[in-house]
């Protein structure tokens, strides 16, 4: 394997956006407890323009070479992956503090985008690990302040409850997976994932063992992915936390679970692969059945984008399962749709939420009448899930059918599209409810914010742009899926 | 370069459809700019329809008016469009019947803006299915009708059946297109060439083993759309519960493009599939044919009668193509074109018996000839087309097709002419209980004429199959040159 250490300055340039990223979150506490009388859309603004100037910086510098490099000895690799998945993450969380500038309890705490930016910056990390230790390290990063703020709005039973879960179910997890990492330390003495592979190869290790192992590691990707049967924290957290923390745990949460289950996945273990791709079809057979089931029933929106999100999750798993580049890249072209689609849905979620006090569905009948824009920004988002033409998730969702197929795994293709006629329908109640039902008081109408308005023409933007101009992105995607690992 | 008439045609009412949407909605005279929008795109639509109709060249045949465009070369996908003598009469009909529906729903009152918008996004769906020859834009366009069914189905149909109505016709339809679907992406894998180029597909050479396993999947998926026995529920439900236009292009449309894509893709890309399995394709719909024509007969409800006489008929087209041979391929061609405009026809006068008499119970209905002549003129026309009277559209669709059936299972034409005799029946008995005898007490005063622009619809729909009817040269020899293309596939004749 081509082993290329990057000499200190080069290393630096490497992980700019990360250090911006550190940078800014002082940045923004700082300010905070300078300036205490701050209007109240200074601190996103400024976050805005930092995400801004680093994803600038991200694009013009910190670009891989045509070669993966490794930097800081070993512990991360500069790769196609990183690189993309870098891109969707801090993307998610300028999106994430668009729509929280001008919450009005959200907008006067600097520790909340702190966080948000401390989150994203071990999201980055952990894209680029390639070291046991280091993933470890960058799950927590991005795990930590996560617990805080699903649990921000202390006032609020439902947000403490959520933030507790989360925490709860995250620090289980993650200790189970630690212990997998220690058993593979303990077979091989490395932790890095590249030179684990070689170690792994000389058939060290009974395939029990190493199928209990890989079981142990699974756990604490399956939390992050919210795939069952690790999704129980799902529908409480996204319920409780606020709308758009909630967008950012179902969007960017979970891409960063896929990359570093892709990687461990396809650098350590590639011997074994029949036997984990077999693990993660059910794994993704489970997620999208029982996701969809229980969302056919839910009442309130955030709940049914919580089931949604478990079948969505069930759906991406389906590329991995098939193992090959065509299922990375479809999982990655899957994930990067879903980004946009669910942060618009939630936002969409936080603006009727603020303006009528309730996330229950009946509270968007008549939601056409009062703000059109909004119902159809709501509507792309929906048809999006669905896998509707003109929105990116159309191309994800025959992306990873397509895969499955490719990867003989027929049975799998067809349960996803059953799966897709499932979801189809509450979604289409999401849709009839918006469009149909009329409330007492629909004719008084409901407007947003201009960044919201921002964030949400982005989204759209970005999912039927997505869902008609594909090329580009399914290279850039082909690019990633293939920059993992050796075919 | 040639103008690029095609794509035109497909793009034109969704770019209108999405213009709309993004036009106020609460102005005063706004109604006017929405009707005239639409109405302007339709009449666009139908006039670059009959010049592709009229300059398609037979003597060649094959496939015209080509346009071709890379989409996404990684996976050989691209925007491919173009005609054969099949989906040029089905484009046609799909302009034809886009207009109308637009022209019946004229008076609509409310959201006009969503809805002539969502219609105009129906009609590229459609014309944009009819002129694929990429199979990945096929789906593309297949699917895009999902939305709009669904919203103008439960936004502006039946209240008391919109909801239910809606959701079983959406869920069934994607439910048939994501099992195609599936098989479509087993094409592409199977066949090893990395393109969705239906062209290059039809040369593939599947094995038979493949053919034989993946058609049942993807004619099905498809033919779910066409209204096939045992998936025929959603048809008369889904009609009855939408509003007048979307019925007509439900009926008159979608189902064609339903059946037209199992034609596409099931049977011409996987021909030794369509040999080994036209057994079972014949079986099923030949119940369509009878059963459906028997469940017309028992209805009370107007709008039943007519959904469940579409299911009968669409069995027609299937027992058509199951034949496989020239004579019933041709005429389920010729029935597909004909069916489109006089069902869209016959939901066009319901629409507008129920719009003045505010039932459909045929109990509670009659005498309505003298008030609305025109309306009676036109049921009876559709009536007679759908008996397969000579002189109309659907006496040159059946012939062939029963000319066909005969050839392959003579007791299949036997029990298929029953279905037409049960028709007949059903439509006399409903003629005759509608448009004659008394009008009932409940209704005296209610029934006014019809409006000028109804009558223009009317008039359109039935001069058509009229036309047809009488000088079948204006028809049979385009659709026979798209016919011989799929004799060919088929290895034979």
């Amino acid at each position: 394997m081509n082993i290329e250490i990057a000499s200190t300055g080069r290393a630096l340039v490497a992980i700019l956006p990360e250090i911006g990223l550190v940078i800014l979150a002082g940045l923004v506490l700082a300010v905070d407890l300078i300036w205490r009388s701050h209007p109240c859309r200074f601190l996103g603004t400024l976050t805005v323009i930092g995400l801004l100037v680093i994803l600038g910086l991200g694009l013009a510098f910190s670009r891989p070479g045509p070669e993966p490099q490794f930097i800081w000895g070993q512990v991360m690799r500069l790769d196609q992956a990183g690189f993309i998945f870098r891109l969707l993450f801090l993307s998610g969380a300028l999106l994430t503090v668009l729509f929280t500038t001008e919450s009005e309890f959200l907008c006067q705490r600097g520790e909340f985008f702190a966080l948000l930016l401390i989150s994203t910056f071990g999201m980055c990390l952990l894209a680029l690990s390639a070291d046991l230790i280091m993933v470890y390290l960058a799950f927590e990063t991005t795990s930590i302040p996560l617990y805080v703020l699903a649990g921000f709005l202390v006032m609020n039973n439902k947000s403490v409850e959520s933030g507790i879960k989360y925490m709860l179910f995250g620090a289980v997890t993650s200790t189970v997976m630690l212990f997998g990492f220690s058993w593979i330390y303990g077979f091989t003495g490395t932790t890095n994932m590249y030179q684990l592979a070689e170690k792994l190869h000389i058939g060290a290790i009974s395939p029990s063992l190493m199928g209990a192992v890989i079981l142990l590691v699974i756990v604490g990707f399956g939390f992050k992915i919210s795939s069952v049967p690790f999704h129980f924290w799902a529908p409480d957290v996204y319920e409780g936390a606020p709308s758009s923390v909630a967008g950012f745990l179902s969007t960017a949460s979970k891409a960063a679970g896929f990359v570093v289950l892709i990687r461990v996945l396809l650098v350590a273990f590639p011997q074994v692969s029949t036997a984990w791709s077999v693990l993660v079809a059910v794994l993704s057979a489970a997620s999208m059945l029982i996701g969809n089931f229980l969302a056919l029933s839910q009442k309130n929106i955030k709940r049914l984008l919580a089931y949604s999100s478990i079948a969505q999750a069930g759906y991406i798993l389906i590329g991995v399962a098939s193992d090959s580049i065509l299922g990375n890249s479809a999982a990655i072209y899957y994930l990067i749709a879903y980004l946009f689609t669910n942060l618009a849905a939630f936002a969409v979620v936080g603006v009727v939420g603020k303006a009528l006090g309730s996330d229950e569905l009946d509270a968007y009948a008549g939601l056409s009448r009062r703000n059109p824009g909004m119902a159809l920004v709501l509507m792309s988002t929906m048809l999006s899930l669905a896998g509707i033409p003109f929105f990116g998730g159309f191309v994800g969702k025959l992306l990873v059918f397509g895969a499955a197929i490719q990867a003989n795994l027929t049975w799998l293709a067809i349960l996803g599209a059953v799966n897709s006629i499932l979801a189809l329908y509450y979604y289409l109640v999401v849709l009839k409810v918006i469009y149909l039902y009329r409330s007492p008081n629909d004719q008084q109408p409901l407007s947003f914010s201009f960044p919201w308005k921002v964030g949400l023409v982005v989204c759209v933007i970005a999912m039927v742009v997505l869902g008609t101009v594909i090329a580009p992105w399914l290279s850039w995607s082909s690019l990633a899926g293939a920059a993992f690992s050796i075919y | 370069m040639r103008f690029p008439i095609l794509s035109f045609m497909i793009f034109l009412p969704l770019v209108a459809g999405l213009v709309l949407l993004a036009l106020p909605a609460n102005l005063r005279s706004s109604k006017n700019w929405f009707r005239g929008i639409a109405l302007v795109v339709g009449i666009v639509d139908l006039v670059f329809a009959l010049m592709v109709y009229f300059t398609y060249r037979t003597d060649q045949g094959g496939y015209q008016f080509l346009e071709r465009a890379a989409w996404v070369p990684q996976l050989g996908i691209s925007y491919y469009v173009g005609v054969d003598g099949l989906s040029v009469a089905m484009v046609l009909m799909g302009a034809i019947v886009v207009l109308s529906g637009v022209l019946i729903s004229w008076n609509i009152e409310e959201r006009p803006r969503e809805f002539f918008s969502y219609l105009l996004f129906l009609g590229s769906s459609v014309l944009g299915v009819f002129s694929s020859l990429d199979l990945f834009q096929l789906f593309f366009f297949f699917e895009l009708a999902v939305f709009p069914k669904y919203l103008m189905i439960v936004m502006w149909g039946y209240p008391k059946t919109r909801e239910y109505g809606g959701m079983k016709l959406t869920l069934y339809l994607f439910a048939g297109s994501m099992i195609a679907l599936v098989g479509a992406l087993a094409i592409y894998f199977g066949s090893g060439l990395k393109t969705f180029d239906l062209l290059e597909l039809e040369k593939a050479g599947f094995t038979t083993n493949f053919q034989r396993i993946w058609f049942p999947l993807v004619f099905l998926g498809f033919a779910v759309l066409g209204g096939i026995f045992p998936f025929h529920s959603w048809a008369p439900d889904g009609h009855v519960a939408a509003p007048t236009a979307v019925s007509m292009l439900l009926a008159g449309v979608e189902m064609k493009v339903g059946a037209f894509a199992a034609l596409r893709v099931a049977i011409m890309l996987l021909p030794d599939g369509a040999k080994y399995w036209s057994w079972a394709i014949l079986a099923l719909a030949t119940i369509n044919v009878v059963y459906g024509a028997l469940i017309a007969m028992v209805q009370r409800d107007f709008k039943y009668v007519i959904g469940f006489s579409s299911v009968s008929h669409m069995g027609l087209v299937l027992i058509g193509f199951a034949t496989l041979n020239n004579q019933g391929l041709l005429g389920a061609g010729m029935q597909m074109f004909s069916h489109g405009i006089m069902t869209a026809l016959f939901f066009a006068i319901v629409g507008m018996v129920y719009d003045r008499a505010h039932t459909r119970d045929i109990d509670s209905l009659g005498g309505l000839f003298r008030f609305m002549p025109w309306a009676g003129v036109g049921f009876i026309i559709a009536g007679l087309v759908s008996m397969g009277m000579p002189g109309f559209s659907g006496f040159i669709a059946e012939l062939p097709i029963f000319m066909g059936v005969w050839q392959v299972a003579p007791w299949v034409a036997v029990i298929g002419i029953l279905g037409v005799v049960i028709t007949t029946a059903y439509i006399l008995l409903v003629v005759r209980r509608v448009f004659f005898g008394d009008l009932p007490e409940g209704l005296k005063g209610k029934i006014s004429d019809i409006s000028w622009l109804d009558k223009v619809t009317i008039s359109m729909l039935s001069m058509i199959v009229i036309a047809i009817g009488c000088f079948p040269a204006l028809m049979a020899p385009v659709v026979q040159s798209g016919i011989d293309h799929v004799l060919v596939l088929l290895g034979g004749f």
